[in-house]
């Protein structure tokens, strides 16, 4: 698998050129690749006219070109200043010169309008406030490339302004801005030149401000839409889940109130940081809940916590198979049993049936084509797919009759795909409730047959049948423009 | 090594298939090996069947304390209070036994089971307060265990003053310090049980799946709706547990109730079960090995000691052979990654 495949882009002095395509198009890779994080197994970057080669991010550093990436390299125990200096202090004599320092980063943030002072500890502050000190970080050197990786994801609107203002005023210095973001309206605002990228090769390159959005749509997923995803007959039937006014604990969540029927596919959308995770996960017993009732199956499940929520037949499978679905350095047999070892056909008393164990394992691989059909071995031994098909077969071993799936397709490749949707297909075919939770509109429009529009915690629209189209979800999803 | 390109050749090298062993088993068999032979060339009764029933007879208490140190290190802790625990049992072991005895001499069997039944609890207290920071308030199993550990170290002390205890009854440590039971010695038939005991626990019940599920991944064991806090709190009950009866057959070894015994049992039974091939990052270890890795180590102590090696260079070895253990498992790791199949 490459993640990128013959990709060209090239980038001007004085311009935003915006990266777009779907989550796993390539384009972290590619910009890891400009920043000197990755090398290019083949191909060059060329820098002013000569040919370059990038040794590292320090490297990089030297030459001018900063990189702002969604996973923050902050250390949390450090305050702002030091952060900003990491790896460039500034010294005389051997020593820190520590009131020099607080000085320029002081000017730094005044320049940025950050409302921040350099002495505060970095774990103390918010998202969007860590997300500064990561920009302040890239304007401190002089720039000739600036990379921006969905910076705004958790800004504030008076913040985005900002550094939109920001941007404007290195643009105007002739530094060139690589900017990747999922939202049109940004695109419109400050971009001048747009490269789509999809299953990590080149599409096109467009000019911003002519081209239209539907059109940027159909160059970001393709056409091979209609091959990806199944045809899926939907018979709604009794209520399974049924949420009300719920808020989360930690304020993530507002006043949110949905409800999955048995044999349909319900589709929670919003961006990253939306809530849409944590409604799911309220109601799996594993975010604190401050109000609201939950129901499942007409039954009062509020608060209920995973192992009740389980035996009553609800299963939450998680985005991050690594850090939060499987483990990682016990066999195929032993995570898939985990969920459903105090049903019968595992154990007896407090024993283990190890034998029909192994057996219902065995059988739950081959029928989910598990490469290789292992299962004494370690999970960690298998290629993403197949732990993704792992953490699948951990649903299968006792009855389900609603599902969770949360950004089930992350980080995997299109053939895993097209088996998870043919999956989730017939587990609602089969009479199931399911949740999908996603922040990929394809998946959104494509497999359900209602959808919840979530928006900075709180619910901003629900879309039955027909009206779920990309117009529709992405005036919500994306905050379009005037809208 | 093959060139690149051309299928695997049928006949493979002796290096490929250590380090294949090396892989599979990890370091013990390579360690067990090279101290079998050193020893022996040093000390002609090394090799005998008297002196081999003798290393398993001392190793016996290591072992006990080594299984529960399992436990802790499975779901990703450790318990550095578990010499506390050996040296409280002791103590408050022997005290009630004496006190007993003294109170009602006729019933020699029934201050005995006294006695047996306050160390045991008394030590094992230790564990649930372990158990209850590390599960319930999260402390780090470090600062918890380390803490309990000056804690029980000076409630031992306090009350002895630093004197061994004596007065228990006879028939105590001749049952179990120097008794057979079904021609077996005592201690050893205790551990043989609690070794099987442990084994089913570990690998045919729910909890035992439960232990390495938590250690692995936290987060994947709570989604599964594992109670991970009643994990992880047994786990400290299980350790300290374990010390606590390895602290009443010591007791009974000794004669005496002591304050002073079992300060080298966090770093042997550590380094027991880090031979062994348990990850101390949690989710990785097996209860043969654990024996085995208890073993060996009694095996090297006891080789010293007819080598006549200074006890104090002994420690030396001992601290040497954990780091060389942990060092060989980063070795094993990468190999792991090289022969990857």
């Amino acid at each position: 698998m490459l993640a990128l495949d013959r990709v060209d882009f090239d980038l001007r002095p004085g311009e935003v050129h915006v990266l777009f395509g779907e989550n796993g198009a390539g384009k972290s890779t590619l910009i890891s690749l400009v920043a000197g994080v990755h090398k290019p197994t083949a191909g060059t970057i060329r820098f002013r006219g000569a040919p370059l080669e990038l040794n590292s991010v320090h490297h990089a550093r030297s030459l001018g070109i900063s990189a702002v990436f969604q996973e923050f390299s902050l250390v949390p125990q450090m305050t702002v200043e030091q952060n900003l200096f990491l790896g460039a202090e500034q010294t005389s004599g051997g020593l820190l010169s520590k009131t020099e320092m607080h000085k320029q980063a002081q000017q730094i943030l005044d320049r940025l309008g950050f409302p921040l002072r350099p002495t505060q500890q970095v774990d103390r502050l918010s998202r969007a406030e860590q997300q500064m000190v990561e920009i302040a970080k890239a304007f401190r050197a002089d720039l000739s490339v600036l990379i921006l990786d969905e910076p705004t994801a958790s800004l504030t609107e008076r913040e985005t302004d900002r550094l939109f203002a920001l941007i404007e005023q290195v643009k105007a210095q002739g530094v060139g801005i690589i900017y990747i973001t999922h939202r049109v309206s940004e695109i419109r605002r400050i971009g001048d030149r747009i490269t789509v990228l999809r299953d990590g090769r080149y599409i096109a390159t467009v000019p911003a401000a002519t081209t239209s959005e539907s059109e940027l749509v159909r160059l970001m997923t393709g056409r091979v839409i209609e091959q990806i995803f199944p045809q899926i007959s939907f018979h709604p039937g009794e209520l399974m889940l049924e949420v009300e006014q719920l808020c989360s604990e930690d304020g993530v969540v507002r006043d949110v109130s949905i409800e999955v029927r048995r044999g349909e596919i319900v589709g929670l959308a919003g961006l990253v940081g939306s809530g849409k995770s944590e409604v799911a996960r309220a109601c799996f017993g594993i975010e604190p809940i401050a109000s609201g009732r939950v129901h499942f199956d007409g039954e009062d499940t509020t608060g209920f916590p995973p192992r009740q929520m389980l035996d009553r037949g609800f299963f939450y499978i998680p985005p991050d198979r690594r850090a939060e679905g499987l483990v990682m350095m016990r066999s195929v047999r032993e995570n898939v049993a985990l969920p459903s070892l105090n049903r019968e056909a595992f154990s007896r008393g407090p024993l283990l049936r190890r034998r029909s164990e192994r057996q219902i394992v065995q059988e739950l691989a081959s029928r989910l084509s598990l490469q290789p059909p292992r299962t004494e071995r370690e999970v960690d031994h298998f290629s993403g797919g197949n732990q993704q098909k792992v953490l699948l077969a951990k649903c299968l071993t006792r009855e389900v009759k609603a599902y969770v799936f949360d950004e089930p397709t992350v980080g995997v490749d299109v053939g895993t795909r097209v088996a998870i949707y043919g999956f989730i297909r017939d587990l609602c075919e089969a009479g199931a409730a399911v949740l999908l939770v996603s922040s990929d509109l394809p998946e959104i429009l494509h497999l359900t047959n209602r959808a919840y529009v979530m928006y900075r915690g709180a619910l901003k629209a629900e879309l039955k049948g027909e009206e779920i189209t990309q117009e529709a979800v992405l005036g919500h999803f994306f905050e379009r423009e005037a809208a | 090594m093959t060139a690149p390109g051309r299928e695997a050749p049928p006949r493979r090298s002796v290096a490929y298939w250590l380090q294949i062993t090396f892989v599979r088993l990890g370091v013990l068999p390579f360690l067990l090996l090279i101290a079998v032979i050193i020893f022996t060339l040093m000390s002609d009764n090394f090799l005998t069947g008297r002196n081999l029933m003798n290393v398993v007879r001392q190793s016996t208490y290591l072992t006990l304390v080594s299984m529960g140190q399992m436990f802790a290190l499975l779901t990703g802790g450790f318990d550095l209070s578990v010499g506390t625990i050996v040296a409280v049992t002791s103590v408050f072991g022997a005290s009630a036994m004496a006190a007993a005895y003294v109170a009602m001499p006729e019933a020699v069997w029934l201050s005995i089971v006294i006695g047996i039944v306050a160390g045991v609890a008394a030590g094992m207290a230790i564990g649930v307060v372990n158990g209850v920071g590390v599960a319930l308030f999260n402390v780090s199993p470090f600062m918890m265990t380390l803490g309990m550990a000056s804690v029980g170290f000076g409630i031992a002390l306090y009350m002895t003053g630093g004197v061994p205890v004596y007065g228990m009854p006879i028939e105590f440590g001749d049952r179990f310090g120097f008794g057979d039971l079904l021609g077996i010695p005592t201690p050893v038939a205790v551990t043989l049980m609690l070794i099987a005991v442990l084994y089913v626990l570990v690998n045919w019940t729910r909890l035992g799946r439960h232990f390495y599920a938590v250690g692995g991944n936290i987060k994947a064991a709570t989604l599964s709706g594992i109670d991970t806090r009643a994990t992880l709190f047994l786990a400290y009950v299980l350790a300290g547990a374990m010390a606590a009866i390895a602290g009443m057959l010591l007791t009974a070894r000794l004669d005496t109730g002591e304050a002073n015994i079992g300060a080298s049992m966090p770093l042997e039974s550590i380094a027991a079960c880090v031979i062994a091939g348990v990850s101390l990052r949690g989710g990785v270890g097996r209860v043969e090995n654990v024996v085995l890795g208890a073993l060996f180590i009694g095996l090297v102590q006891n080789g010293m000691n007819l080598a006549r090696i200074e006890s104090y260079l002994q420690t030396v070895v001992i601290g040497v052979l954990l780091i060389v253990a942990v060092v060989a498992d980063q070795f094993r790791l990468r190999a792991m990654a090289n022969l990857q199949d």
